[in-house]
């Protein structure tokens, strides 16, 4: 099936999931749904992560916040049960609005922000260090680029010279009280992370052509930083673009106009 | 007893467990000399990740490196690791069950000329209110290779936390212990002292002055923070008839808090906690701190003299 038409109907899964639970954040689930599809269903060997193969690639979540896009994801993939999803965030469930431990396919339990840089800095030396390879792949949020610890990490990413590492950030360009430039203006992130040694692709996050490519890109003895440039909300007007589709949850109409764009979109690429 | 350091005791051992175990990492936050493991760093130069003045950084890249099967030592003063990384270890080591042994060394007052920004008097409090870390606080160089060498068979989630100068020994070497459970230092039916850490050697010492005005006391060496021997603070309860702790810690959410959670649940008994008031703490040596707020020998048997009128 198409990687684009995967992304719509995953992007639906999401869409019931935090219309009916009234929880989660679905602005930047849309925006980062391609970064998933395409390393779930074409860059990574999903089977090596099922079988927790000690050389299995490695993806870690550190915007945690959009934990219910991974877990459709998961969920599709065969990681666990579909049925799994209906208990999001209901009591006592192992779904929790940020990725919790003890769930197949998630590797550390993330959430606080500037967390999932440092733990894949520590996978990628460990594999290394003992000849793997295996990849790390760590997708970050761009408000979460405020937090220092994301630059101790990224230093120390370069300083050990892991290219078996990818850093992707979904460059939507909003967080939850605004723009990110108005928030703490990260512009210029390319330059930035280049500055501190890493090799830096940009690339249009919701276009395969570009995506996957970039994914797969990398540079000896270099980490590899992956801007994607997203949308968030991407797929229905109702949402993007809008800050406040962060962990806006929708109203029964917005609900039906958003679930009838992205039926539409997914039709369109099919 | 020899004096030596428990940092050095502990990186000695690392070294020894090292060359058996490959799984052992050490990483470091700038701090190989303040912790002594400069030889960990030139016998095994692939397994020590010097991560720079970047304490948050360092205990995040230690989760991950646990992540792929290793058993981690992160190393560093412990006022920066229980404090500038707490979230890191509350989220990536605790909440995460990671195989992460946080080593806060030069903890308490040792260094007390340096200020305020350089003591952690609050570590107990805040790492035993996580979730899955076990707390250990080592009294002398023969308890710290212990306790290295049985954290290094272990993947319990840890903060060990020790001085920075020369301690006199409490034990002999060969002594055993066992981690939960409180090592008795002297035996005593008039009163209990129950002391953790480098205040191990001031009790035992206030129980000799004690001994010579006719007061037996009881010496608990609480080494294991959390979690509690409850049962040997039980028996303490009622068999004696009162207790002090002793702590380099502040009075409050420590080894004295912990106690009196006990005592007041399931045997009341007079308790009294001696340790740092909750007060800006005066610059001053380890020395000249402990003699200001009444962590000597002296005044811990004043004050069980006290307890028992």
């Amino acid at each position: 099936m198409d990687l684009k038409k995967i992304a719509f109907d995953r992007r639906l899964d999401v869409l019931e999931m935090v219309y009916s639970k009234k929880s989660g954040h679905i602005g930047g689930s849309m925006s980062c749904m391609d970064i998933l599809t395409s390393l779930y269903y074409s860059v990574m060997d999903i089977q090596k992560i099922k079988d927790h193969d000690e050389d299995r690639d490695r993806f870690i979540l550190s915007k945690g916040h959009c934990s219910e896009a991974l877990y459709t994801v998961l969920a599709d993939c065969g990681f666990f049960d579909k049925a799994e999803l209906e208990t999001y965030t209901r009591f006592g469930t192992k779904l929790a609005e940020h990725p919790t431990k003890g769930i197949n396919g998630i590797e550390i339990a993330t959430g606080a922000l500037g967390h999932g840089l440092s733990a894949a800095v520590g996978m990628a030396i460990s594999l290394k260090n003992r000849g793997s390879a295996a990849h790390v792949y760590v997708l970050m949020g761009d408000g979460e680029q405020a937090e220092g610890s994301v630059w101790e990490a990224t230093m120390a990413a370069a300083k050990f010279g892991l290219d078996n590492l990818t850093m992707i950030i979904d460059r939507n360009r909003l967080q939850i009280s605004g723009g990110t430039e108005d928030v703490m203006p990260l512009d210029n992130l390319a330059e930035k992370y280049g500055a501190f040694g890493c090799h830096v692709v940009t690339c249009n996050g919701h276009d395969y052509g570009e995506l996957i490519p970039a994914l797969k890109e990398g540079k000896s003895k270099q980490p590899t930083v992956v801007i994607a440039d997203t949308i968030k909300g991407y797929g229905s007007s109702v949402m993007e673009n809008k800050a406040d589709w962060h962990h806006n949850i929708p109203t029964a109409e917005e609900y039906e106009q958003i679930k009838a764009d992205l039926t539409k979109k997914g039709m369109e690429v099919s | 007893m020899a004096k030596v350091s428990c940092r050095k005791a502990f990186t000695a051992k690392l070294l020894e467990l090292a060359r058996e175990n490959e799984k052992i990492y050490a990483v470091a936050t700038d701090s190989r000399g303040s912790v002594t493991i400069g030889k960990f760093a030139e016998e095994f130069p692939k397994r020590f990740i010097e991560c720079g003045i970047a304490e948050q950084n360092a205990v995040g890249v230690a989760s991950g490196l646990a992540k792929d099967g290793n058993n981690v030592f992160v190393t560093g003063p412990a006022c920066f690791l229980a404090a500038r990384a707490f979230e890191q270890v509350k989220v990536d080591v605790a909440y995460n069950k990671t195989n992460v042994k946080i080593i806060g060394v030069s903890s308490g007052v040792s260094y007390g000329p340096l200020g305020g920004t350089h003591t952690s008097l609050h570590d107990y409090a805040s790492m035993r209110a996580l979730a899955n870390m076990l707390v250990l606080a080592p009294s002398d160089n023969v308890q710290t290779e212990y306790l290295t060498e049985y954290l290094a068979n272990t993947d319990h989630p840890t903060y060990m936390r020790m001085g920075r100068g020369d301690v006199e020994g409490v034990y002999e070497p060969g002594e055993s212990f066992e981690v939960g459970k409180a090592k008795q230092v002297c035996d005593g039916m008039d009163i209990t002292i129950i002391a953790c850490g480098e205040m191990v050697i001031v009790a035992k010492k206030a129980a000799e002055l004690l001994k010579e005005q006719g007061i037996s006391a009881r010496v608990l060496d609480m080494f294991t923070v959390k979690p509690l021997d409850e049962e040997s603070v039980i028996k303490a309860a009622k068999e004696t008839k009162g207790i002090i702790t002793l702590e380099e810690h502040s009075i409050y959410g420590g080894l004295g808090e912990a106690v009196t959670h006990v005592v007041s649940e399931y045997a009341p008994a007079k308790v009294k906690i001696l340790g740092f008031p909750d007060e800006e703490i005066k610059i001053g040596n380890s020395k000249e701190l402990f003699g200001h707020y009444g962590l000597t020998p002296e005044n811990v048997a004043a004050v069980a003299g006290k307890l028992l009128q």
